[in-house]
Protein backbone atom coordinates (compact mmCIF):
# COMPACT_ATOMS: atom_id res chain seq x y z
CA UNK A 1 0.00 0.00 0.00
CA UNK A 2 1.34 3.38 -1.00
CA UNK A 3 1.20 6.33 1.34
CA UNK A 4 -1.80 7.62 -0.55
CA UNK A 5 -4.36 5.98 1.68
CA UNK A 6 -6.91 6.63 4.40
CA UNK A 7 -7.09 4.61 7.59
CA UNK A 8 -10.61 4.28 8.93
CA UNK A 9 -10.50 5.04 12.66
CA UNK A 10 -14.27 5.12 13.18
CA UNK A 11 -16.47 3.69 10.46
CA UNK A 12 -19.75 5.05 11.80
CA UNK A 13 -23.18 3.43 11.55
CA UNK A 14 -22.90 2.77 7.82
CA UNK A 15 -20.25 4.30 5.60
CA UNK A 16 -19.88 3.14 2.01
CA UNK A 17 -17.83 4.07 -1.03
CA UNK A 18 -20.01 5.64 -3.72
CA UNK A 19 -19.60 7.16 -7.15
CA UNK A 20 -22.06 7.53 -10.02
CA UNK A 21 -22.88 3.82 -9.84
CA UNK A 22 -23.03 1.17 -12.54
CA UNK A 23 -26.07 1.87 -14.71
CA UNK A 24 -26.31 -0.11 -17.94
CA UNK A 25 -26.19 -3.61 -16.43
CA UNK A 26 -29.79 -3.93 -15.23
CA UNK A 27 -30.45 -6.64 -17.83
CA UNK A 28 -27.92 -8.82 -15.95
CA UNK A 29 -29.61 -8.22 -12.60
CA UNK A 30 -27.05 -5.61 -11.51
CA UNK A 31 -28.51 -2.64 -9.57
CA UNK A 32 -27.45 0.88 -10.55
CA UNK A 33 -26.19 1.77 -7.06
CA UNK A 34 -24.23 5.04 -6.63
CA UNK A 35 -24.54 7.97 -4.21
CA UNK A 36 -28.11 8.45 -2.96
CA UNK A 37 -27.69 12.23 -3.03
CA UNK A 38 -25.81 12.75 -6.31
CA UNK A 39 -25.74 16.58 -6.20
CA UNK A 40 -24.11 16.48 -2.74
CA UNK A 41 -21.52 13.91 -3.88
CA UNK A 42 -20.74 15.92 -7.03
CA UNK A 43 -20.37 19.10 -4.99
CA UNK A 44 -17.94 17.43 -2.58
CA UNK A 45 -15.85 16.35 -5.56
CA UNK A 46 -15.90 19.86 -7.06
CA UNK A 47 -14.72 21.33 -3.76
CA UNK A 48 -11.56 19.19 -3.79
CA UNK A 49 -10.94 19.48 -7.54
CA UNK A 50 -12.03 15.93 -8.42
CA UNK A 51 -13.97 14.96 -11.52
CA UNK A 52 -17.67 14.45 -10.77
CA UNK A 53 -17.37 10.68 -11.07
CA UNK A 54 -14.65 10.25 -8.40
CA UNK A 55 -15.55 7.92 -5.53
CA UNK A 56 -16.49 9.53 -2.22
CA UNK A 57 -17.65 8.22 1.16
CA UNK A 58 -21.34 8.24 2.03
CA UNK A 59 -21.95 8.27 5.78
CA UNK A 60 -25.18 7.63 7.68
CA UNK A 61 -26.24 9.72 10.70
CA UNK A 62 -23.02 9.68 12.72
CA UNK A 63 -20.27 10.33 10.16
CA UNK A 64 -16.88 8.66 10.38
CA UNK A 65 -13.25 9.38 11.33
CA UNK A 66 -10.30 8.99 8.98
CA UNK A 67 -6.53 9.34 9.21
CA UNK A 68 -4.81 10.07 5.88
CA UNK A 69 -1.27 8.72 5.50
CA UNK A 70 -0.30 11.73 3.40
CA UNK A 71 -1.67 15.25 3.25
CA UNK A 72 -5.00 15.49 1.46
CA UNK A 73 -7.71 18.02 0.80
CA UNK A 74 -11.17 16.88 1.83
CA UNK A 75 -14.65 18.33 1.68
CA UNK A 76 -17.81 17.31 3.53
CA UNK A 77 -21.25 17.97 2.02
CA UNK A 78 -24.76 16.53 2.16
CA UNK A 79 -26.16 16.37 5.68
CA UNK A 80 -24.63 19.24 7.72
CA UNK A 81 -22.41 18.07 10.58
CA UNK A 82 -19.44 19.19 12.65
CA UNK A 83 -16.02 18.60 11.04
CA UNK A 84 -12.79 18.58 13.02
CA UNK A 85 -9.11 18.00 12.24
CA UNK A 86 -7.16 16.78 15.27
CA UNK A 87 -9.98 18.11 17.41
CA UNK A 88 -9.95 21.61 15.94
CA UNK A 89 -13.14 22.78 14.20
CA UNK A 90 -12.90 22.82 10.42
CA UNK A 91 -15.31 23.88 7.72
CA UNK A 92 -18.29 21.89 6.44
CA UNK A 93 -18.97 22.49 2.76
CA UNK A 94 -15.50 23.84 1.96
CA UNK A 95 -12.08 22.44 1.10
CA UNK A 96 -10.21 21.39 4.27
CA UNK A 97 -6.50 20.61 4.38
CA UNK A 98 -5.73 17.50 6.45
CA UNK A 99 -2.02 16.94 7.19
CA UNK A 100 -0.51 13.47 7.00
CA UNK A 101 -1.40 11.49 10.12
CA UNK A 102 -3.98 13.97 11.37
CA UNK A 103 -7.43 12.79 12.43
CA UNK A 104 -10.37 13.99 10.35
CA UNK A 105 -13.62 13.55 12.24
CA UNK A 106 -16.93 13.89 10.46
CA UNK A 107 -19.50 14.14 13.22
CA UNK A 108 -23.16 13.35 13.74
CA UNK A 109 -25.61 15.09 11.44
CA UNK A 110 -27.38 18.23 12.63
CA UNK A 111 -30.06 17.65 10.01
CA UNK A 112 -30.55 15.21 7.18
CA UNK A 113 -29.14 11.70 7.10
CA UNK A 114 -26.17 11.20 4.77
CA UNK A 115 -22.97 13.25 4.58
CA UNK A 116 -20.46 12.93 1.74
CA UNK A 117 -16.71 13.03 2.20
CA UNK A 118 -14.59 13.69 -0.89
CA UNK A 119 -10.82 13.41 -0.78
CA UNK A 120 -8.50 14.90 -3.40
CA UNK A 121 -7.66 12.11 -5.83
CA UNK A 122 -10.78 10.15 -4.97
CA UNK A 123 -11.17 6.85 -3.12
CA UNK A 124 -9.32 4.44 -5.39
CA UNK A 125 -10.65 0.99 -4.54
CA UNK A 126 -10.75 -1.44 -7.47
CA UNK A 127 -13.77 -0.76 -9.69
CA UNK A 128 -16.33 -3.49 -10.39
CA UNK A 129 -18.13 -3.19 -13.74
CA UNK A 130 -16.78 0.34 -14.05
CA UNK A 131 -17.89 1.58 -10.63
CA UNK A 132 -16.46 1.73 -7.12
CA UNK A 133 -19.89 1.91 -5.50
CA UNK A 134 -20.94 -0.40 -2.70
CA UNK A 135 -24.18 -2.09 -3.70
CA UNK A 136 -25.93 -3.29 -0.55
CA UNK A 137 -28.56 -5.32 -2.41
CA UNK A 138 -26.30 -7.55 -4.47
CA UNK A 139 -22.99 -7.17 -2.65
CA UNK A 140 -20.98 -5.77 -5.56
CA UNK A 141 -18.20 -3.29 -4.84
CA UNK A 142 -16.31 -2.81 -1.57
CA UNK A 143 -17.95 -3.92 1.65
CA UNK A 144 -19.10 -1.14 4.01
CA UNK A 145 -16.24 0.43 5.96
CA UNK A 146 -15.17 -1.14 9.23
CA UNK A 147 -12.77 0.23 11.81
CA UNK A 148 -9.25 -0.40 10.57
CA UNK A 149 -10.13 -0.48 6.88
CA UNK A 150 -7.41 1.11 4.74
CA UNK A 151 -8.70 2.82 1.60
CA UNK A 152 -6.35 3.65 -1.28
CA UNK A 153 -6.54 7.23 -2.57
CA UNK A 154 -5.89 8.26 -6.16
CA UNK A 155 -3.46 10.91 -7.39
CA UNK A 156 -5.02 14.38 -7.37
CA UNK A 157 -5.78 15.66 -10.83
CA UNK A 158 -5.11 19.06 -12.25
CA UNK A 159 -8.62 20.36 -11.63
CA UNK A 160 -9.01 23.24 -9.24
CA UNK A 161 -11.90 23.73 -6.92
CA UNK A 162 -14.66 25.53 -8.74
CA UNK A 163 -16.57 26.58 -5.67
CA UNK A 164 -15.20 27.87 -2.39
CA UNK A 165 -17.96 27.49 0.14
CA UNK A 166 -21.54 26.34 0.00
CA UNK A 167 -24.45 27.31 2.22
CA UNK A 168 -26.06 24.85 4.58
CA UNK A 169 -29.38 23.93 3.09
CA UNK A 170 -31.61 22.76 5.89
CA UNK A 171 -33.56 19.71 4.78
CA UNK A 172 -37.24 20.65 4.53
CA UNK A 173 -39.48 19.64 7.41
CA UNK A 174 -41.68 17.81 4.91
CA UNK A 175 -40.51 15.59 2.05
CA UNK A 176 -42.47 16.46 -1.09
CA UNK A 177 -42.21 13.83 -3.81
CA UNK A 178 -43.79 14.61 -7.17
CA UNK A 179 -45.14 11.45 -8.80
CA UNK A 180 -46.50 10.55 -12.22
CA UNK A 181 -49.02 7.68 -12.17
CA UNK A 182 -48.29 4.26 -13.60
CA UNK A 183 -47.28 1.91 -15.00
CA UNK A 184 -49.53 -0.27 -12.80
CA UNK A 185 -51.97 2.19 -11.25
CA UNK A 186 -54.69 0.08 -12.86
CA UNK A 187 -53.87 -2.69 -10.38
CA UNK A 188 -55.26 -0.51 -7.58
CA UNK A 189 -58.70 0.74 -6.62
CA UNK A 190 -59.77 4.10 -7.98
CA UNK A 191 -59.27 5.65 -4.55
CA UNK A 192 -55.72 4.32 -4.05
CA UNK A 193 -53.98 6.96 -6.18
CA UNK A 194 -56.05 9.63 -4.46
CA UNK A 195 -55.07 8.20 -1.06
CA UNK A 196 -51.40 8.21 -2.05
CA UNK A 197 -51.47 11.80 -3.27
CA UNK A 198 -53.69 13.37 -0.62
CA UNK A 199 -53.07 11.55 2.65
CA UNK A 200 -50.07 11.99 4.94
CA UNK A 201 -47.24 9.46 5.03
CA UNK A 202 -44.06 9.30 7.10
CA UNK A 203 -40.59 7.96 6.40
CA UNK A 204 -40.31 4.54 8.02
CA UNK A 205 -37.28 3.50 10.05
CA UNK A 206 -37.04 0.42 7.80
CA UNK A 207 -35.75 2.64 4.97
CA UNK A 208 -32.32 2.00 3.50
CA UNK A 209 -30.29 2.45 0.31
CA UNK A 210 -32.65 0.05 -1.48
CA UNK A 211 -35.83 1.92 -0.74
CA UNK A 212 -37.52 4.66 1.24
CA UNK A 213 -40.25 2.84 3.09
CA UNK A 214 -43.27 4.72 4.35
CA UNK A 215 -45.88 4.42 7.07
CA UNK A 216 -49.37 5.66 6.28
CA UNK A 217 -52.73 4.57 4.92
CA UNK A 218 -52.36 1.33 2.95
CA UNK A 219 -53.16 1.36 -0.75
CA UNK A 220 -55.83 -1.09 -1.75
CA UNK A 221 -55.38 -3.39 -4.72
CA UNK A 222 -58.12 -3.93 -7.28
CA UNK A 223 -56.35 -6.91 -8.84
CA UNK A 224 -55.44 -9.67 -6.45
CA UNK A 225 -53.24 -11.92 -8.61
CA UNK A 226 -49.48 -11.84 -8.76
CA UNK A 227 -47.79 -9.61 -11.29
CA UNK A 228 -45.17 -11.36 -13.41
CA UNK A 229 -41.73 -9.90 -12.60
CA UNK A 230 -40.99 -6.76 -14.56
CA UNK A 231 -38.21 -4.18 -14.85
CA UNK A 232 -38.03 -1.42 -12.24
CA UNK A 233 -36.81 2.17 -12.53
CA UNK A 234 -35.19 4.47 -9.98
CA UNK A 235 -37.96 6.26 -8.06
CA UNK A 236 -40.57 3.58 -8.69
CA UNK A 237 -43.26 3.58 -5.97
CA UNK A 238 -43.85 -0.11 -5.43
CA UNK A 239 -46.65 -1.38 -3.24
CA UNK A 240 -45.97 -4.66 -1.43
CA UNK A 241 -48.80 -6.75 0.06
CA UNK A 242 -48.98 -4.60 3.23
CA UNK A 243 -50.10 -1.66 1.04
CA UNK A 244 -47.40 0.75 2.27
CA UNK A 245 -45.62 2.42 -0.65
CA UNK A 246 -41.85 1.98 -1.05
CA UNK A 247 -39.84 4.46 -3.15
CA UNK A 248 -36.96 2.66 -4.81
CA UNK A 249 -33.54 4.26 -4.36
CA UNK A 250 -30.13 3.50 -5.94
CA UNK A 251 -29.67 -0.11 -4.73
CA UNK A 252 -33.14 -1.19 -5.87
CA UNK A 253 -33.64 -4.63 -7.45
CA UNK A 254 -33.68 -4.61 -11.26
CA UNK A 255 -36.95 -6.55 -11.50
CA UNK A 256 -39.83 -7.05 -9.13
CA UNK A 257 -43.26 -8.59 -8.91
CA UNK A 258 -45.27 -6.06 -6.91
CA UNK A 259 -47.14 -3.41 -8.85
CA UNK A 260 -45.68 0.10 -9.25
CA UNK A 261 -48.45 2.65 -8.78
CA UNK A 262 -46.40 5.74 -9.65
CA UNK A 263 -42.86 7.01 -10.20
CA UNK A 264 -41.14 9.83 -8.28
CA UNK A 265 -39.47 12.52 -10.38
CA UNK A 266 -35.72 12.10 -10.50
CA UNK A 267 -35.09 15.63 -9.20
CA UNK A 268 -36.88 14.86 -5.92
CA UNK A 269 -34.85 11.76 -4.99
CA UNK A 270 -31.81 13.51 -3.43
CA UNK A 271 -34.15 14.98 -0.81
CA UNK A 272 -35.54 11.49 -0.17
CA UNK A 273 -31.97 10.36 0.59
CA UNK A 274 -31.78 12.96 3.37
CA UNK A 275 -35.17 12.33 4.99
CA UNK A 276 -34.82 10.86 8.48
CA UNK A 277 -37.35 8.35 9.79
CA UNK A 278 -40.51 10.11 10.94
CA UNK A 279 -40.27 12.91 8.35
CA UNK A 280 -43.71 13.67 6.87
CA UNK A 281 -43.97 12.66 3.21
CA UNK A 282 -46.37 14.21 0.72
CA UNK A 283 -46.73 12.51 -2.66
CA UNK A 284 -47.80 15.20 -5.12
CA UNK A 285 -49.55 14.14 -8.31
CA UNK A 286 -47.95 15.52 -11.47
CA UNK A 287 -49.57 14.56 -14.74
CA UNK A 288 -47.33 13.75 -17.65
CA UNK A 289 -47.07 16.66 -20.04
CA UNK B 1 -33.17 -10.13 -0.38
CA UNK B 2 -36.08 -12.16 -1.63
CA UNK B 3 -36.78 -13.67 -5.01
CA UNK B 4 -39.35 -11.86 -7.08
CA UNK B 5 -42.73 -13.52 -7.13
CA UNK B 6 -43.23 -15.90 -9.98
CA UNK B 7 -46.96 -15.64 -10.47
CA UNK B 8 -47.96 -16.09 -14.05
CA UNK B 9 -51.40 -14.56 -13.79
CA UNK B 10 -52.19 -12.21 -16.61
CA UNK B 11 -52.49 -8.51 -15.98
CA UNK B 12 -55.89 -7.04 -16.71
CA UNK B 13 -55.89 -5.38 -20.10
CA UNK B 14 -58.20 -2.53 -19.18
CA UNK B 15 -55.78 0.11 -18.06
CA UNK B 16 -54.11 3.40 -18.55
CA UNK B 17 -51.90 2.56 -21.50
CA UNK B 18 -51.88 5.57 -23.73
CA UNK B 19 -50.86 3.61 -26.79
CA UNK B 20 -53.42 2.30 -29.19
CA UNK B 21 -53.64 -1.47 -29.28
CA UNK B 22 -53.91 -2.83 -32.80
CA UNK B 23 -56.29 -5.80 -32.85
CA UNK B 24 -54.52 -9.11 -32.44
CA UNK B 25 -51.24 -7.50 -31.56
CA UNK B 26 -51.58 -7.16 -27.81
CA UNK B 27 -48.64 -4.81 -27.38
CA UNK B 28 -49.24 -2.20 -24.68
CA UNK B 29 -46.68 0.52 -24.08
CA UNK B 30 -46.86 2.19 -20.66
CA UNK B 31 -44.78 5.30 -19.93
CA UNK B 32 -42.89 4.95 -16.63
CA UNK B 33 -41.90 8.20 -14.96
CA UNK B 34 -40.10 10.76 -17.09
CA UNK B 35 -37.69 8.65 -19.14
CA UNK B 36 -38.85 5.06 -19.34
CA UNK B 37 -41.35 2.88 -21.13
CA UNK B 38 -42.69 -0.52 -20.07
CA UNK B 39 -43.79 -2.58 -23.07
CA UNK B 40 -46.21 -5.36 -22.24
CA UNK B 41 -46.79 -8.26 -24.62
CA UNK B 42 -49.10 -11.31 -24.43
CA UNK B 43 -46.52 -14.03 -23.72
CA UNK B 44 -43.02 -14.82 -22.58
CA UNK B 45 -42.06 -15.79 -26.14
CA UNK B 46 -43.36 -12.44 -27.39
CA UNK B 47 -41.27 -10.66 -24.74
CA UNK B 48 -38.14 -12.50 -25.92
CA UNK B 49 -38.90 -11.66 -29.55
CA UNK B 50 -39.45 -8.00 -28.67
CA UNK B 51 -36.21 -7.97 -26.68
CA UNK B 52 -34.28 -9.32 -29.68
CA UNK B 53 -35.86 -6.69 -31.96
CA UNK B 54 -35.06 -3.87 -29.51
CA UNK B 55 -31.41 -5.00 -29.34
CA UNK B 56 -31.28 -5.10 -33.15
CA UNK B 57 -32.72 -1.59 -33.49
CA UNK B 58 -30.36 -0.21 -30.86
CA UNK B 59 -27.37 -1.86 -32.58
CA UNK B 60 -28.32 -0.38 -35.97
CA UNK B 61 -28.72 3.05 -34.36
CA UNK B 62 -32.45 3.58 -34.92
CA UNK B 63 -33.32 3.34 -31.20
CA UNK B 64 -31.70 5.39 -28.43
CA UNK B 65 -32.14 3.83 -24.99
CA UNK B 66 -29.76 3.32 -22.04
CA UNK B 67 -31.15 0.09 -20.58
CA UNK B 68 -33.22 -2.68 -22.17
CA UNK B 69 -34.50 -4.92 -19.38
CA UNK B 70 -36.55 -7.93 -20.45
CA UNK B 71 -38.77 -9.71 -17.93
CA UNK B 72 -41.57 -12.29 -17.85
CA UNK B 73 -44.16 -10.50 -20.02
CA UNK B 74 -42.54 -7.12 -20.51
CA UNK B 75 -39.48 -5.28 -21.70
CA UNK B 76 -38.49 -2.09 -19.87
CA UNK B 77 -36.79 0.66 -21.84
CA UNK B 78 -35.03 2.99 -19.40
CA UNK B 79 -33.28 6.15 -20.49
CA UNK B 80 -35.54 7.14 -23.38
CA UNK B 81 -35.79 10.81 -24.41
CA UNK B 82 -39.42 10.71 -25.52
CA UNK B 83 -41.23 7.72 -23.96
CA UNK B 84 -44.68 9.02 -24.94
CA UNK B 85 -43.66 9.38 -28.60
CA UNK B 86 -42.06 5.93 -28.61
CA UNK B 87 -45.17 4.49 -26.95
CA UNK B 88 -47.17 5.75 -29.89
CA UNK B 89 -44.87 4.27 -32.52
CA UNK B 90 -43.88 0.97 -30.97
CA UNK B 91 -47.16 -0.99 -31.21
CA UNK B 92 -47.03 -0.73 -35.01
CA UNK B 93 -43.56 -2.28 -35.25
CA UNK B 94 -43.14 -5.60 -36.98
CA UNK B 95 -41.57 -7.98 -34.45
CA UNK B 96 -40.11 -11.07 -36.15
CA UNK B 97 -40.65 -14.28 -34.18
CA UNK B 98 -37.62 -15.88 -32.56
CA UNK B 99 -35.92 -18.59 -34.61
CA UNK B 100 -36.84 -21.99 -33.22
CA UNK B 101 -33.26 -23.15 -32.82
CA UNK B 102 -29.85 -21.60 -32.98
CA UNK B 103 -26.28 -22.79 -32.69
CA UNK B 104 -23.92 -21.82 -29.92
CA UNK B 105 -25.83 -22.88 -26.82
CA UNK B 106 -24.07 -22.42 -23.47
CA UNK B 107 -23.59 -25.91 -21.99
CA UNK B 108 -23.92 -26.27 -18.23
CA UNK B 109 -22.79 -29.58 -16.73
CA UNK B 110 -25.14 -30.74 -13.98
CA UNK B 111 -25.13 -33.42 -11.33
CA UNK B 112 -28.81 -34.16 -10.80
CA UNK B 113 -28.45 -34.61 -7.05
CA UNK B 114 -30.69 -31.87 -5.64
CA UNK B 115 -32.60 -32.38 -2.37
CA UNK B 116 -35.93 -31.69 -4.10
CA UNK B 117 -35.46 -34.22 -6.90
CA UNK B 118 -38.02 -36.63 -5.43
CA UNK B 119 -40.58 -33.86 -4.88
CA UNK B 120 -40.15 -32.66 -8.46
CA UNK B 121 -40.50 -36.22 -9.77
CA UNK B 122 -43.76 -36.54 -7.80
CA UNK B 123 -45.05 -33.22 -9.17
CA UNK B 124 -44.16 -34.34 -12.69
CA UNK B 125 -45.66 -37.79 -12.12
CA UNK B 126 -42.49 -39.60 -13.17
CA UNK B 127 -39.87 -41.76 -11.56
CA UNK B 128 -37.06 -39.83 -9.88
CA UNK B 129 -34.54 -41.37 -12.30
CA UNK B 130 -36.38 -39.84 -15.27
CA UNK B 131 -36.03 -36.22 -14.12
CA UNK B 132 -32.47 -35.68 -15.42
CA UNK B 133 -33.29 -36.96 -18.91
CA UNK B 134 -36.45 -34.84 -19.16
CA UNK B 135 -34.67 -31.71 -17.93
CA UNK B 136 -31.56 -32.19 -20.04
CA UNK B 137 -33.59 -32.88 -23.19
CA UNK B 138 -35.00 -29.35 -23.24
CA UNK B 139 -33.36 -26.48 -25.07
CA UNK B 140 -33.47 -23.46 -22.81
CA UNK B 141 -33.32 -19.77 -23.44
CA UNK B 142 -32.48 -17.02 -20.94
CA UNK B 143 -35.78 -15.11 -20.82
CA UNK B 144 -34.42 -12.48 -18.46
CA UNK B 145 -32.10 -11.92 -15.48
CA UNK B 146 -32.89 -10.59 -12.02
CA UNK B 147 -32.89 -11.45 -8.31
CA UNK B 148 -29.06 -11.38 -8.22
CA UNK B 149 -26.29 -10.50 -10.70
CA UNK B 150 -26.03 -13.35 -13.18
CA UNK B 151 -29.25 -15.13 -12.14
CA UNK B 152 -31.12 -16.08 -15.31
CA UNK B 153 -34.76 -17.10 -15.64
CA UNK B 154 -34.57 -19.88 -18.24
CA UNK B 155 -37.56 -21.09 -20.23
CA UNK B 156 -37.72 -24.20 -22.38
CA UNK B 157 -39.39 -26.98 -20.37
CA UNK B 158 -42.87 -27.91 -21.62
CA UNK B 159 -45.57 -26.26 -19.49
CA UNK B 160 -46.68 -29.58 -17.98
CA UNK B 161 -43.42 -29.51 -16.01
CA UNK B 162 -44.18 -26.19 -14.27
CA UNK B 163 -43.73 -26.57 -10.51
CA UNK B 164 -44.68 -24.32 -7.56
CA UNK B 165 -42.08 -22.72 -5.34
CA UNK B 166 -41.47 -24.48 -2.04
CA UNK B 167 -43.93 -23.57 0.70
CA UNK B 168 -41.06 -22.60 3.00
CA UNK B 169 -38.05 -20.95 1.35
CA UNK B 170 -34.59 -22.12 2.39
CA UNK B 171 -32.51 -19.56 4.24
CA UNK B 172 -29.41 -20.61 2.27
CA UNK B 173 -29.34 -22.23 -1.14
CA UNK B 174 -25.77 -23.20 -2.13
CA UNK B 175 -24.08 -21.53 -5.11
CA UNK B 176 -24.38 -23.63 -8.25
CA UNK B 177 -27.77 -25.07 -7.32
CA UNK B 178 -29.90 -25.83 -10.39
CA UNK B 179 -33.49 -25.10 -9.49
CA UNK B 180 -37.05 -24.95 -10.79
CA UNK B 181 -39.98 -22.61 -10.06
CA UNK B 182 -43.03 -21.85 -12.16
CA UNK B 183 -42.04 -22.23 -15.82
CA UNK B 184 -38.40 -21.36 -15.07
CA UNK B 185 -35.08 -23.07 -14.47
CA UNK B 186 -32.39 -21.04 -12.71
CA UNK B 187 -28.89 -21.52 -11.36
CA UNK B 188 -27.95 -19.73 -8.14
CA UNK B 189 -24.80 -17.65 -8.88
CA UNK B 190 -23.93 -17.60 -5.16
CA UNK B 191 -25.36 -18.75 -1.89
CA UNK B 192 -28.57 -16.92 -1.09
CA UNK B 193 -32.01 -17.50 0.42
CA UNK B 194 -34.40 -19.06 -2.06
CA UNK B 195 -37.66 -20.90 -2.49
CA UNK B 196 -37.01 -22.77 -5.72
CA UNK B 197 -37.02 -26.59 -6.05
CA UNK B 198 -33.42 -27.80 -6.14
CA UNK B 199 -32.78 -30.58 -8.65
CA UNK B 200 -29.03 -30.47 -9.18
CA UNK B 201 -25.64 -28.85 -8.84
CA UNK B 202 -23.17 -27.36 -11.29
CA UNK B 203 -19.55 -26.27 -10.97
CA UNK B 204 -20.07 -23.68 -13.74
CA UNK B 205 -19.28 -20.14 -12.57
CA UNK B 206 -22.41 -18.14 -13.30
CA UNK B 207 -21.03 -14.78 -12.23
CA UNK B 208 -17.47 -13.50 -11.91
CA UNK B 209 -17.15 -9.74 -12.03
CA UNK B 210 -13.43 -10.06 -12.82
CA UNK B 211 -14.30 -12.03 -15.96
CA UNK B 212 -15.37 -10.51 -19.30
CA UNK B 213 -18.26 -11.00 -19.65
CA UNK B 214 -19.08 -11.28 -15.96
CA UNK B 215 -22.34 -13.15 -16.53
CA UNK B 216 -22.30 -16.65 -18.05
CA UNK B 217 -25.98 -16.27 -18.93
CA UNK B 218 -27.33 -13.15 -20.62
CA UNK B 219 -30.89 -12.51 -21.83
CA UNK B 220 -31.53 -14.26 -25.13
CA UNK B 221 -28.73 -16.83 -24.71
CA UNK B 222 -29.45 -20.50 -25.52
CA UNK B 223 -28.62 -23.00 -22.80
CA UNK B 224 -28.40 -26.77 -22.51
CA UNK B 225 -27.94 -28.73 -19.31
CA UNK B 226 -25.59 -31.69 -19.71
CA UNK B 227 -25.85 -34.49 -17.14
CA UNK B 228 -22.44 -35.11 -15.60
CA UNK B 229 -21.07 -38.63 -16.03
CA UNK B 230 -21.51 -40.61 -12.86
CA UNK B 231 -18.13 -41.81 -11.76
Amino acid sequence: MTDRALSVVRSGALTTVQDEGRPGHAHLGVPRSGALDPPAAALANRLVGNPAGAAVLETTLDGCALRPRSAVVVAVTGAPCPVTVDGRPAAWGAPVHVPAGALLDVGSVRAGLRSYVAVSGGVAVEPVLGSRSTDLLSGLGPVPLTDGTVLPVGRPGVLHARVDVVPHVAPPSELVLRVTPGPRDDWFTASALRTLTTRPYRVSSASNRIGLRTDGPPLERAVSGELPSEGLVLGAVQVPPDGRPVVFLADHPTTGGYPVIAVVRRADLPAAAQAVPGTPVRFMLVRRR
Amino acid sequence: MTAAPLGESTAPSAGTGIAARPPGDGVRALPVGENALLVEVPSGDAAQALHAELLRRRAEGSLSVREIVPAARTVLLDGVDDPVGLAGRLPSWHIPPLPARADGAVEIPVRYDGPDLADVAALWGVDEREVPAIHAAAEFRVAFCGFAPGFGYLTGLPTRYDVPRRATPRTAVPAGSVALAGPYTGVYPRSSPGGWQLIGTTDAVLWDHARVPAALLTPGARVRFVPAELS
